[in-house]
């Protein structure tokens, strides 16, 4: 892995060569960056997830990298695809491939290109500074031709499908899997929407590129051993993570990027028997989430930071009258309406601290589209367990991004858990001090004869409401030692790299990628930089002191402002934890992600 | 909302002895006991399973309801306790919802969800206690406080236009409208009954008076301290001629006439009609969709959706 050039130069020339322009062989390489830049509308990212899901198919590593301005339509916006035979971590600082639609989507792009990249441009709207020498130029009239294809009737839409017939010759591409995967995105709709897509790959795959273009590529093969993959965005591992889990109701209110989590359950709960409800505002929306958890079914409610802020007296009910809830905050840039189609981790203090009182809650942060989905399963078994409210950070680009992942084992992961209306005995107490208690739902017979209130006022065990000093003092202690056994219970993270050295970096959240990446750069340098990545973070994992005293230095990497005294919010939480001066910050408020350059020279300066 | 369910033999009678919780809490003479009391023996008479009897609850004095009755509760944050009732409704059928609050929580700080509630016709029942006053926190305007009540927060007597709560929930879409008074129990048991009965939104308001910060503010409306208590005449239907002039509770515009009546106005059914619940839409729904999957397991649904993102 690495983000300098990416042809593998092979001493023998390949197979598919033939011909007598020894030039044109196929260069076998590992990986390659494609950035296509264009407006919103020209569909860059339907070609983009094309592509990503081909390579899916093709059991590569994928990882897609979009912005989307957040105007209604229209706007530059791009779309980039690193398409990997190993592991891939980040969507790549610089891009092997710029195609370039327009003129400005030139002079934004030029700089993202890496010296020897290919800049494929639209010659009918592009023009290449002629002095440039640094990039390989090809232009092909692609507004032209494709308008030619398609007999001038669907003006130039299809563009982008044309792009994917050039990129399909250029990269070798499995022609008839890419063919597949249009006529299933297409198939739904009329005949003629599918054969003008055709024709418009056709066309582009007919071009002769290869009079200009003087290589063309071949991925290396993968192991066809290997597991099925599933290429998807991180919303909708979340929204398919949290129907493994057994969710089955929940409530929410539209927001970007969170939407098409609740879009998503809204068509797919009735499926599984469930209800997604889209309410009338964000209260209303975590209100409806815990009359669902009350009557005996874990509920999910999410948004983006100005929603969670709304949601904030209820989920401190929650936390008192110890019913589970799942919240997931899609994080982006803030504070108020801010950077909505931009990415940063800015709402960790919400998530821990947001509320009034001690209201303890369990805070989770996702690292990878794949840990979407398997976080929700961990976020469920801990709101069920523990009975108290569960975050789940994700943020822009991991909602907005593609990956192929190794395919979860549903057989294995399932769960089905409907409401616990059981007969409760004599003895029950909704609020026992002493250990873990799981309300009872409505509809369970009390054989006592008492039926139990919960309630947002401080009480006593049974749930009645109390001033007793003494018992507010016993309860506020029982819903805190929730977070203790926890903490008690998960695993401590692995270290990336040397166990012990000069550097350490922390992270949380989607900067996993690229901080695992600059790692990896770093060491085959021959450089030692070590990381560890937090997904539970509060409460901490315990160990983690031990971990940092083999460093000299802790770094905490992550997307938020360092804040009047110079640390990010993490590096602040674990500087009070731990009381170690030597935990420093990286922290950037550029609403991009952190490019693997930008961590290594702030790691090792 | 289903009604009466037999109950099996073995069952124990629901009694007001097995209903009762916690000494309420209220100020001694609170019309908020009466309405508790009207409670009771709406339960006792229909006889419905105990543990499929939820009473949930926002905040105010009102909705200190849920901990003086022996049945499943909750008590939730102030104004938000019509969603957090519909989660409960949407998501279990098998159980009877009844929601109470006050004249705060139902028209100032909820008055969004009471809107919505109405809108979508969730399957519940509603009791709207309204003093005119915020008692809980001692005597401050109340969205329903009429012009000129001196409180704290308005010394010189308020000045803003009070909510009038059947206009309210009729123009929201609610399809069970009715009034009740504290005084009257047996008036309150007939319409919490008619109010259980109605399939969707129901919602009963019942002048209950503070006896502490707002005495005397329904006194226009009891008979022994000289008001006036006039029961809204239904149409019976009868092709008589008296029939003609009798309310049509299906009749919107009627409804809104009856509601515009000057203080005390008119008590008993405004508004009664017949329209889908959220409830057996969203069921309708669900139902449909797993007969089209021809009813495959959680995980063969899941699989098969995970096969087309190969």
């Amino acid at each position: 892995m690495s983000t300098s050039p990416v042809v593998v130069e092979h001493e023998t020339p390949s197979p598919e060569a033939g011909g007598s322009r020894a030039d044109l062989r196929p260069e076998h390489i590992r990986d390659a960056v494609i950035r296509l830049a264009g407006n919103s509308q020209d569909g860059i990212q339907s070609a983009g997830a094309f592509l990503a899901r081909l390579a899916g198919r093709s059991s590569q590593d994928v990882m897609t990298y979009m912005t989307i301005p957040s105007t209604i339509s229209g706007g530059a916006s791009i779309f980039q695809v690193r398409i990997g035979s190993g592991e891939v971590l980040s969507a790549g600082d610089e891009a092997d491939f710029l195609v370039a639609f327009y003129q400005h989507s030139y002079n934004e792009h030029i700089h993202y290109l890496r010296e020897g990249g290919v800049l494929l441009y639209d010659s009918d709207h592009v023009q290449p500074d002629p002095e440039e020498k640094r990039f390989v130029h090809v232009g092909v009239p692609i507004t032209g031709l494709t308008i030619e294809a398609l007999g001038g009737t669907a003006k130039d839409k299809g563009k982008n499908i044309f792009v994917l017939g050039l990129l399909a010759k250029i990269f070798h591409l499995d022609v008839e899997k890419l063919k597949k995967l249009i006529a299933e995105r297409f198939g739904g709709k009329s005949e003629d929407v599918l054969n003008t897509a055709l024709m418009a790959f056709q066309s582009g795959f007919a071009y002769p590129v290869g009079n200009v273009l003087s290589r063309l590529y071949h991925f290396e093969p993968v192991d066809p051993s290997a597991r099925a993959q599933i290429t998807m965005d991180g919303n909708q591992a979340l929204a398919y993570g949290l129907i493994a889990a057994g969710v089955r109701y929940g409530a929410g209110y539209p927001i970007t990027p969170w939407s098409s989590v609740m879009e998503i359950l809204r068509s797919e709960l009735p499926k599984y028997g469930g209800l997604f409800v889209q309410a009338e505002d964000e209260l209303a929306a975590v209100s409806l989430a815990l009359g669902m958890s009350y009557a005996g079914h874990l509920a999910i409610t999410g948004s983006a930071g100005p929603g969670i802020s709304l949601k904030t007296e209820a989920i401190g009910w929650a936390s008192m009258a110890e019913i589970p809830l799942l919240v997931v905050n899609v994080q982006r840039g803030g504070p108020s309406t801010g950077l909505p189609t931009n990415v940063e981790q800015s709402d960790l203090y919400q998530a821990i601290f947001g509320g009034h009182g001690d209201s303890p809650r369990v805070v989770l942060a996702a690292r990878t589209v794949e840990d979407c989905f398997y976080i929700a399963l961990e976020a469920s078994r801990i709101a069920r367990k523990y009975s108290t409210p569960v975050f789940i950070l994700s943020d822009t680009s991991l909602a907005t991004r593609i990956e192929a992942f190794d395919e979860p084992d549903l057989q294995e992961l399932m769960q089905d858990c409907p409401p616990d209306i059981s007969p409760r005995d004599v003895e029950f107490k909704p609020y026992v001090l002493d250990h873990l208690t799981q309300h009872a739902p409505p509809g369970s017979p009390m054989l006592g004869g008492k039926y139990p209130v919960v309630t947002g006022l401080e009480h006593d065990e049974m749930g009645h409401p109390t001033g007793s000093p003494k018992l507010h003092a016993a309860m506020t202690a029982k819903r805190r030692r929730k977070l203790q056994e926890l903490a008690a219970e998960i695993p401590v993270p692995e270290v990336h790299g040397d166990p012990e050295g000069e550097v350490l970096l922390v992270g949380w959240g989607s900067t996993y990628g690229p901080i695992y990446e600059a790692v990896n750069v770093a060491r085959n340098r021959g450089e030692t930089l070590s990381a560890i990545h937090l997904r539970h973070i509060h409460p901490l994992p315990e160990g983690l002191e031990k971990i940092f005293s083999r460093f000299k230095r802790v770094i905490v990497v992550e997307m938020n402002d360092e804040g009047p005294y110079g640390y990010g919010q993490l590096a602040s939480i674990l500087r009070a934890r731990y009381c170690d001066p030597k935990i420093r910050s990286l922290t950037k408020t550029d609403g991009l992600t952190f490019r693997v350059r930008e961590i290594l020279e702030g790691a090792l300066k | 909302m289903t009604t009466a369910i037999a109950v099996p033999e073995e069952r124990e009678k629901l009694t007001k002895k097995a209903l009762t919780a916690d000494h309420p809490t209220w100020c001694p003479g609170c019309g908020d006991f009466a309405v508790l009391a009207a409670y009771y023996k709406m339960l006792e008479k229909r006889q419905l399973p105990h543990e499929n009897i939820v009473t949930l609850a926002g905040i105010g004095c009102s909705s200190r309801f849920p901990y003086f009755v022996n049945s499943h509760g909750a008590h939730f944050i102030h104004g938000r306790a019509v969603p957090l009732a519909s989660g409960v409704s949407l998501s279990r059928p098998d159980l009877h919802v009844f929601l109470f609050g006050g004249d705060g929580d139902g028209f100032s700080i909820g008055g969004n969800h009471l809107e919505h509630g109405a809108r979508k016709n969730i399957n519940l029942t509603y009791v709207i206690m309204d003093n005119f006053v915020y008692g809980l926190t001692k005597k401050q305007t109340s969205p329903t406080s009429p012009i000129g009540f001196k409180s704290k927060t308005d010394p010189i007597g308020a000045v803003d236009h009070p909510v009038n709560p059947m206009k309210k929930l009729i123009s929201a879409g609610a399809t069970f409208v009715a009034r009740s008074h504290a005084t009257q129990v047996n008036h309150m048991i007939q319409m919490m009954e008619r109010a259980m009965d109605h399939q969707g939104f129901s919602v009963v308001e019942i002048l209950s008076e503070c006896v502490e910060f707002f005495p005397g503010a329904f006194d226009s409306s009891i008979p022994r301290k000289g008001g006036t208590y006039t029961l809204i005449d239904e149409k019976k239907w009868d092709n008589t001629p008296e029939d003609e002039a009798r309310h049509d509770v299906t009749d919107e515009i009627a409804a809104y006439r009856l509601a515009n009546l000057p203080f005390p106005g008119l008590f008993g059914v405004f508004y009664d009609i017949d329209r889908p619940t959220k409830n057996a839409l969203e069921k309708k729904w669900i139902s449909e969709t797993r007969t089209k999957l021809g009813n495959r397991s959680d995980l063969e649904i899941l699989q098969k959706t995970f096969d087309r993102m190969k």
